[in-house]
């Protein structure tokens, strides 16, 4: 169980083609990360909507093959 | 998910202002996500009631399905989805955690 950081960010450019992507790999395992991620998406939508967003783009892997993804998303 | 299982969710949600489904429970948390917002409610002396889904893989995976959210821990106040570990900790930060339990009428420990 553990996602590539570029697959991660190859996901979220796919669904959010105007994400700026910031992603650090906590452990050094490819299964805990922290990311931020800017989009204009996000403008008016609240933080629950705003991870929704990202949790989709991540396409079912959030919570399987990706274990922990600390997220922190922010409108431009 | 199965109706036993949302039965089930809705009653903890309805007897329990304060509902946390996490892993592990308040005195034992199994990951870090669940222990630092069970952190959070202790340190603001909120009562919870934290539910293990370990201990139950329907329920697991219902939580998630019932929020439409795909990681563990999971809280409610008075039946509506506040959040994860990072929306938890972002309110807490910025003191909207308490806000929202103050405008939920629950009460916690301030300042």
């Amino acid at each position: 169980m553990s996602l590539k950081l570029e697959e991660i960010k190859g996901l979220i450019k796919e669904s959010i083609p105007d994400a700026q992507i910031t992603i650090q790999d906590l452990a050094g395992d490819d299964n805990h990360y922290s990311a931020t991620i800017k989009s204009k998406i996000f403008s008016g939508k609240s933080k629950i909507e705003q991870h929704k967003l990202v949790y989709k783009a991540l396409k079912g892997k959030m919570g399987n093959e990706l274990h922990a993804l600390a997220l922190n998303t922010m409108e431009i | 998910m199965d109706k036993n299982t949302n039965d089930k969710i809705k009653n903890e949600l309805k007897q329990n202002e304060v509902c946390l489904f996490m892993k592990g429970t308040p005195a034992v948390p199994q990951c870090g996500f669940s222990l630092a917002v069970s952190n959070m409610l202790k340190h603001l002396e909120v009562k919870f009631k934290g539910i293990d889904v370990l201990e139950n893989a329907e329920l697991r995976q219902g939580v998630k399905e019932y929020s439409d959210w795909p990681t563990i821990p999971q809280l409610y106040i008075k039946e509506e989805f506040i959040g994860g570990c990072d929306i938890v900790k972002e309110m807490f930060e910025k003191g909207e955690l308490q806000a929202k339990l103050k405008e939920k009428k629950i009460s916690y420990k301030s300042g």
